[in-house]
């Protein structure tokens, strides 16, 4: 590793540093500015753009999200979906994953076409939607936990993890008298912990990411997850009146819509991003045991 | 050749062994099949069932009837969209969309790979890899979110702009900036993800393989082209198929939530239009039946590209 480049060769490396800065800046600079933008005052943002005045600063855009309901309840929902859907999303992966890895399972290569198909054919939007509408789902908490939670990927992760399980171990507890299940409980799971976390930290953020199946099947506002209440005030350009109090005059709307909706990013993306460095070789785990099949 | 000869063996026992068998083989293991069961029943229900429920794009579906007591009606609804004044052109959009995202989405994680794996203090290329892979943790609404504010006419880009030449650009209601603002925020946001099946194939490479190459004076360009992208080349046909495949299904979230009244020539894709039709208009069979004919142009995408592929790639496809 420690001989010389040529000059040719030090050129170009020179130029890989510099489109990896510039990959890096183009990332982190709208981020930050987002940050930064977030924490001034609002007139000052609409007036003069980011500014280093300290005297422009202030929290007025979290005062106002963190007082408003509909945010509140949009993170406690959005809560609630992401780890049921992680828990969900774990027990059918890990249970169905578990009979696919051993060799002999009658019918086997049954259950791996029907769950292969579902990876190129579906029914699309509308007669899945019906589905959920016949079986009463709709408009509650199942449309978005349930219908999702099982992923044919997730399944062959777990399969994949299985496979590389000894054998002598489960078979070891059979000789001592342990039943199928027993052995499937207390020892394969036991194994297993790296990939349930996998599994879900990718449901996890997968659901809490996740706005179509919420914005389909739910019409109460009360059980939107935090991403539909965002759409309303990113996209739709809805702050909610709550937010602004009782005057609804439309200059203090105009004032605060553009700092509510910086600190409203802030707000739902940061616990993710400041998360995500610590699990990161968790993720990256997740994209390789994929890729095998 | 042995095991081949083994398995086909195994195929033909458990074949001639009879029914009994089967069931014996169930009822000593029943608690691997109740395993199966919960994953079994969710994909009957929310993926196979739906299945069933396209019929309703050739029939006149409606409530009171239900789907088999709806009437049939052929082809209508494949005609009615065929004959739409707009079908050429939603059709175009979503044509265009993904071939051009495909195309120039396709090499940015490759490049970004080789250079990665360029860098060789281990720490440097970790914290860079931090950085690229964050925005994939960012929410699509907060994504696109982030298009509107930074975009605006009143904007932080738009301020420079009219700085440098006096006017404003509506960038998020012409239509001829939709494509290019979907496809450049796409790489920003998912390049760096994608770029680490590439990255840990490349970190499969020996080492040694690189040194000798030098010693016998290979350039580091001549090394990227003979050791690197020979490496992975496999994954690069897979992951272009793939993409390929996929390419009528792309991203209908994201464009929906980039849709704006002014933008809507370029915007209105097929997967958009899919929803606005069945569940916003409520047509359930038209709308099913756009969603058929959007899933047959993939399938038809997919073994195309596959054959290609093959072709160019000596014979390794994804089947």
């Amino acid at each position: 590793m420690t001989f010389k480049h040529s000059r040719f060769d030090r050129f170009i490396l020179g130029f890989v540093y510099m489109l990896l800065t510039l990959a890096v800046l183009l990332i982190v600079v709208p981020l930050v500015y987002v940050v930064i933008a977030s924490f001034m005052e609002p007139t000052a943002l609409l007036n003069k753009g980011l500014s280093l005045n300290p005297a422009d600063y202030s929290i007025e855009g979290y005062e106002k999200i963190l007082s408003s309901k509909s945010m509140l309840n949009g993170f406690l929902n959005s809560l609630f979906y992401s780890a049921m859907f992680a828990l969900v999303t774990v027990v059918v992966s890990m249970f169905a994953g578990f009979p696919l890895a051993i060799d002999g399972f009658v019918g086997r290569r049954f259950f791996m076409i029907l769950f292969i198909v579902t990876m190129f054919f579906g029914g699309g939007l509308v007669p899945t939607f019906l589905v959920v509408k016949q079986l009463g789902l709709l408009d509650t908490v199942w449309a978005v936990i349930i219908p999702g939670a099982v992923n044919v990927w997730n399944i062959f992760l777990a399969r994949t993890f299985f496979k590389g399980i000894p054998k002598e171990l489960s078979e070891a507890a059979k000789v001592d008298g342990a039943s199928e299940a027993r052995t499937f409980f207390s020892i394969v799971l036991a194994l297993s912990k790296p990939i349930m976390f996998v599994l879900a930290l990718y449901a996890f953020v997968g659901q809490w990411n996740s706005f179509f199946d919420a914005m389909i099947y739910l019409e109460n506002s009360r059980l939107y997850p935090l991403q539909l209440v965002l759409r309303s005030i990113l996209i739709q350009n809805q702050v909610s009146p709550e937010m602004i109090g009782d005057r609804l005059a439309q200059a203090e709307l105009k004032r605060l819509s553009e700092i509510i909706k910086y600190a409203s990013i802030v707000i739902s993306s940061l616990p993710l991003l400041v998360m995500y460095p610590f699990f990161q070789k968790y993720f990256e785990k997740g994209v390789m045991v994929g890729s095998l099949k | 050749m042995e095991q081949t000869i083994i398995r086909r063996e195994q195929r033909t026992a458990r074949r001639s062994g009879t029914l009994k068998n089967i069931f014996d083989y169930i009822r000593r293991n029943h608690f691997l099949y109740w395993l199966m069961a919960p994953a079994l029943i969710l994909t009957i229900l929310f993926k196979y069932v739906p299945m069933y429920g396209i019929v309703i794009a050739f029939k006149d579906f409606s409530y009171s009837k239900g789907i088999l007591g709806s009437e049939w009606v052929g082809l209508k609804y494949f005609d009615k969209l065929l004959n739409a004044p707009n079908f050429e052109l939603i059709f175009m959009n979503t044509l265009k969309l993904s071939v051009y995202g495909l195309v120039i989405g396709f090499p940015v994680p490759i490049l970004l790979a080789l250079m990665l794996s360029q860098l060789r203090r281990a720490g440097v290329k970790k914290n860079i890899q931090l950085f690229l892979y964050a925005p994939n943790f960012i929410s699509v609404i907060v994504v696109v979110g982030m298009l509107f504010i930074f975009l605006s006419p009143t904007g932080p880009i738009n301020k420079l702009i009219i700085a440098l030449s006096g006017h404003p650009i509506q960038f998020m209601a012409e239509p001829e900036y939709f494509r290019s603002i979907y496809i450049l925020s796409g790489i920003w946001q998912g390049a760096g993800w994608a770029s680490i099946i590439y990255v840990a194939a490349l970190a499969g490479v020996d080492p040694e393989l690189h040194n000798a190459a030098t010693l016998d004076g290979a350039s580091l360009l001549q090394r990227i082209r003979h050791i690197d992208l020979p490496t992975i080349r496999p994954v690069m046909a897979v992951v272009f198929i793939l993409s390929a495949g996929g390419i009528m299904a792309i991203g209908f979230e994201k464009a929906f939530l980039m849709q704006t009244a002014l933008n809507l020539p370029t915007s209105e894709i097929l997967p958009t239009y899919v929803y606005k039709i069945g569940l916003k208009a409520g047509d359930y069979s038209y709308s099913t039946a756009i969603g058929l004919f959007n899933s047959a142009i993939n399938v038809i995408l997919l073994v195309f590209v596959n054959t290609v592929v093959k072709r160019l790639n000596e014979g390794e496809g994804l089947y």
